[in-house]
């Protein structure tokens, strides 16, 4: 069974992200990065998959040389081995440029199950695992909250409005898998240790087969016209608690004519 | 000429979900409104789409659409948009509207604007108001290259309204073929919820990872059952295993607009503001004085959520004269 695991390395969630008003993007250079916690639960997913029914789980990424520490997590973890997408040329690229550059690396590799996050946790749109799917000609199976593996078929547990769905394919898929679908290993020294020697294969676009006009900025569809903060909320009242918090929570309820 | 704008409607548990009614309103205001409606729905769910102002329903009742996830949805629409080419064509943020958004675009090789909040279309384009990193920023991104522009639209962007049109359906045929029919969904399970649901809740009591457990949400649970309203959460105290999925309110979970919104203990991370900072009046419990929830509180009380909490129970009790 050949796992690969596509995964974000993002800004630490420590770090205030802000966006650089010049190029319209999130400033990710010179802020301290971490391996996307829905990616490690992509990864988790990936390696207890691959602890019950054998086989390697890589790491498939794009990103900036900063995403190194990230994909040593993930290694770390685990993890067999590592692709880094790492090229100027894909930066600024959209949903689809990222899809498309995730799928040529992917294509590279033997693969009988991608496992994304269902979405990254700094930009969360959500939409690059089924494109990725879609470039690939395999189906998506998606908001996994639970999966089984039996031969050569998948079922997953889906997220539903109303509760879950149980939802069969078969491999090979694009799964992708919902926060607190498990609860990521932390890595041991042992495996930081072995993490160091495992493998980091390094792809520009070119190298991917991918022309300047259909990844990284030139290529993005969606084009970010106007940077800026919202509306701020009129500010309200705000009290110490000395005592009276909760008649004073009412006293305001009361106002609202709600008591 | 007036733009055209589609709408794909969605069914869940058996009713047009609300964000199909949103979305058509829009839709109906801003051009030609029309919708697509695939797979078993109500009897009145063709009428219930003219009457939010869809001038005309694209239409297929087959059951391969509930029985087989994506492709067949796919196959269908991307025929529908090549065939009529729709200025824009709306879809709610929601399991099934991402997972159509994310293979279309693909397939028309023509990007998608997600998590759009607003619209307008100008001279044909789209201008799209998103809020990003969790609504810490508030951008406006448009599509190039042609066709059609898929949007993905959060919950309760617009308003629902009546715009009565003279109902028109036109059958459109199945999609079929093996190919299509690889994502079977076998069961559909619908976990029992307790209590008022959040969705359509005036009051929402909501609670963080400040609560420390599982058992301390009785005492929101209280509070909602006094004030009539339903009980949330953040996604870290459904990630800690203490309530359910469906409670989660925030990004990756509901987006919420009660009249009045409590948050206990809940600290403001973008994560869950995104999803309720839209709410009429909102009232927080922090021992954190520096709690950005604040900031966005019309009432604030810095103390000590476990004293705070059962003094406002009593008080409520009392004047209630229980």
């Amino acid at each position: 069974m050949n796992i690969v695991v596509c995964g974000k390395v993002i800004p630490a969630s420590s770090v205030t992200i802000e966006i650089d008003p010049a190029t319209k993007r999130m400033a990710r250079k010179g802020v301290t990065h971490e391996l996307d916690p829905a990616a490690a639960s992509a990864v988790e997913e990936g390696l207890r998959l691959t602890e019950k029914h054998g086989g390697t789980v890589t790491l498939v990424t794009m990103g900036i040389s900063d995403a190194t520490i990230g994909i040593r997590n993930a290694l770390a973890m685990g993890a067999t081995s590592a692709v880094h997408v790492l090229d100027d040329a894909v930066a600024g690229s959209d949903t689809l440029g990222t899809a498309k550059v995730l799928a040529a690396a992917i294509k590279k590799l033997p693969f009988d199950l991608v496992i994304c996050a269902t979405e990254s946790s700094d930009s969360y749109s959500g939409i690059v695992p089924g494109q990725v799917a879609h470039l690939l000609g395999i189906p998506p199976v998606t908001f996994a909250r639970e999966i089984t593996l039996d031969g050569n078929r998948i079922t997953i547990k889906r997220q539903s409005e109303g509760g879950y769905d149980v939802v069969e394919a078969a491999l090979p898929v694009v799964v992708t898998t919902t926060s607190g679908i498990n609860e990521p290993r932390y890595p041991q020294l042992k495996g930081i240790m072995a993490a160091k020697k495992k493998e980091i294969k390094i792809y520009t676009a070119a190298e991917l087969g991918l022309s300047a006009d259909q990844v990284g900025e030139a290529g993005a569809k969606e084009k970010v016209l106007t940077v800026g903060r919202p509306p701020k909320r009129q500010a309200g009242k705000v009290v110490v608690d000395e005592g009276e918090g909760g008649k004073q929570i009412a006293d305001f309820l009361a106002e609202l004519k709600i008591i | 000429m007036a733009d055209l704008i589609w709408v794909y409607a969605e069914v869940v548990d058996e009713k047009i979900t609300p964000t199909t009614l949103e979305m058509l309103s829009k839709a109906s205001e801003a051009g030609t409104a029309e919708a697509v409606l695939l797979g078993p729905a109500p009897d009145d769910a063709a009428a219930t789409l003219a009457n939010h102002g869809a001038a005309k329903i694209y239409r297929s009742a087959d059951p391969i659409y509930r029985d087989y996830l994506t492709l067949p949805a796919v196959e269908t629409i991307a025929g529908l948009i090549q065939k009529h080419n729709p200025a824009v064509m709306l879809f709610a943020s929601s399991y099934g509207g991402r997972d159509l958004v994310a293979a279309l675009s693909a397939r028309l090789d023509c990007g998608a604007i997600t998590d759009v909040g607003d619209f307008v279309l100008k001279d044909g384009s789209v201008e799209a108001t998103i809020p990003a990193l969790g609504a810490s920023y508030q951008n406006t991104s448009t599509l190039i290259g042609g066709g059609t522009r898929l949007l993905l639209v959060r919950p309760k962007s617009f308003e629902p309204k009546a715009n009565e049109k003279p109902l028109s359906v036109e059958e459109v045929p199945a999609a079929a073929g093996e190919a299509l029919r690889k994502v079977h969904v076998k069961e559909r399970v619908t976990v029992k919820r307790e209590g008022p649901q959040l969705e359509g809740a005036k009051t929402i009591v909501s609670g963080g990872r400040g609560l420390k457990g599982e058992e301390n949400f009785a005492m929101l649970k209280e509070l909602a059952d006094l004030l009539g309203g339903a009980v949330g959460a953040t996604r870290a105290a459904v990630d800690a295993g203490w309530v359910p999925y469906a409670m989660q309110i925030g990004q990756t979970g509901k987006t919420v607009k009660p009249d009045i919104y409590i948050a206990c203990a809940i600290s403001g991370a973008v994560q869950h503001l995104s999803g309720m900072k839209t709410s009429k009046t909102i009232i927080s419990i922090n021992k954190d004085a520096e709690a950005p929830m604040f900031q966005f509180s019309d009432f604030g009380v810095v103390g000590d959520v476990f004293k705070v909490v059962p003094q406002l129970i009593e008080e409520i009790k009392k004047r209630k004269g229980k």
